[in-house]
């Protein structure tokens, strides 16, 4: 036992057996995946639903949506953490410090979708950015874009919706965090920032480089898999019930009434409607897939996303720890506009 | 007698890495003293920016996500 033990152990410390691991495991994954839509057609056969009837469209949605995006999400996740463990804070922040507005925006909005870290990590980056020399709208910037930006709802949105409005949203995001983070920086609201942000004189770090192997990698994308997948799947299970719902119930007609191009208004409703709500990007998701599918406008959809992921209640109050209401209230203010700015601009392309 | 400080605001994560280092501590029989470093002022005199941050005898030897087992003992016993 001991000494299969250790082959295993010796195993997994292998390059070859990873990689040899990983094609056997896409491989699998495709093929399960192929499956999905016959299997939930066969199951739904199964029960004592009418065929065609609205249950039976719902219950199809749910039993087919459930796995696929488990599944997919495992993959995006697998994906980008190892992408993720090229970069790290410590050396973004490296990165940005002492850099100019403008060219800094572009690069620390980029830089907030592959930089990992915790929202329990937002306070200290935030001080660690601000006291290292980088300018404040460009630490905005790189804030702004870290949630706003999800990479695990870009994959989703990629697999499930397709590529048209996975980049609509990735350009929407960026330029929202670049121009927000500008003119944040160009209002020189250093001041209204909490005393003690200011006064920080942070301590030089000098960490060993981390030489990380293409091994340490991979079980890097595993151990994000493990833990995000553990994390979201019941928002996903809600987002894809509330989803089915939509697709079953909710009459097209009724949907592109309120939230089709024409309604000027909905976008700013859909925004404020967003910001109470709190929910895990991949849970939005689905319920974007079965809205869209309805005949919502693109640019309505998507600011109601953003609205919920970007601006909610709990990362305010993370939030007011380092910055003074004024500042929040601010920051509210810049990045609803460029929420609406982008919806509006997006239904008028789009349509 | 080493000192050592788990910086973190509190999340799971730092909970986790103050246990981590506490049971290598003691798998080396060192004598430690571990203590938790909340405020987020004094953390970010440390010139960390992401959590948890682990400081040995004034020194950061960690910062951002769990620590390994093999550098946790590494680092202890350097």
């Amino acid at each position: 036992m001991n000494t299969l033990a250790t082959s295993f152990g010796q195993l997994r410390k292998s390059q070859g057996s990873w990689f040899a691991g990983l094609a056997i495991a896409i491989a699998l994954w495709f093929a399960i995946y192929r499956q999905l839509l016959p299997f939930a057609r066969w199951l739904v056969a199964q029960l004592p639903i009418a065929p065609g009837s609205h249950l039976a469209a719902s219950v199809e949605f749910f039993f087919y949506d459930t796995p696929k995006v488990l599944m997919l999400l495992a993959l995006v996740v697998f994906a980008m953490g190892v992408v993720r463990s090229f970069f790290s804070p410590g050396r973004t922040r490296a990165l940005l410090a002492g850099k100019r507005e403008g060219l800094g925006n572009i690069a620390a909005a980029h830089l907030g979708i592959v930089t990992p870290f915790c929202s329990c990590s937002a306070v200290p980056l935030f001080v660690g950015f601000v006291s290292a020399g980088v300018p404040l709208g460009v630490t905005f910037s790189f804030l702004i874009a870290a949630p706003m930006v999800n990479e695990v709802a870009l994959g989703l949105l990629f697999a499930l919706v397709g590529w048209k409005v996975a980049l609509t949203y990735l350009a929407f995001g960026l330029s929202v965090a670049i121009v927000s983070g500008w003119v944040i920086g160009r209002l020189h609201l250093e001041h209204w920032l909490e005393p003690w942000v200011r006064e920080v004189r942070a301590g030089e770090v000098d960490l060993e480089s981390d030489h990380l192997s293409w091994i340490d990698r991979f079980e890097a994308g595993w151990e994000a898999v493990k833990e995000i997948v553990g994390k979201v799947w019941y928002w996903i299970i809600a987002g894809i019930a509330a989803g089915a719902l939509i697709h079953g119930y909710v009459p097209a007609e009724l949907l592109s009434s309120i939230m089709g191009a024409d309604a000027w208004w909905s976008v700013p409703a859909a925004v404020l409607l967003g910001i109470p709500m709190y929910s895990n990007a991949a849970g939005i998701i689905p319920v974007i897939e079965a809205l869209i599918g309805k005949g919502a406008a693109i640019g309505t959809v998507l600011a109601f996303m953003m609205s919920v992921i970007a601006l909610s209640f709990p990362e305010m109050i993370i939030l007011r720890k380092v910055l003074s209401m004024r500042l929040i209230a601010v920051f509210i203010a810049v990045v609803g506009s460029g929420i609406l700015a982008v919806g509006f601009l997006f239904n008028a392309l789009f349509s | 007698m080493v000192d050592i400080k788990v910086l973190g605001p509190g999340c799971k994560r730092c909970q986790t890495t103050e246990e981590m280092v506490k049971a290598a501590a003691e798998e080396l029989g060192l004598d430690a003293s571990v203590e938790k470093v909340t405020d987020y002022a004094e953390i970010a005199r440390y010139g960390i920016a992401s959590t948890p941050g682990i400081v040995i005898d004034g020194k950061v030897v960690h910062a951002g996500g769990l620590p390994k087992e093999d550098d946790l003992r590494r680092w202890l016993k350097g």
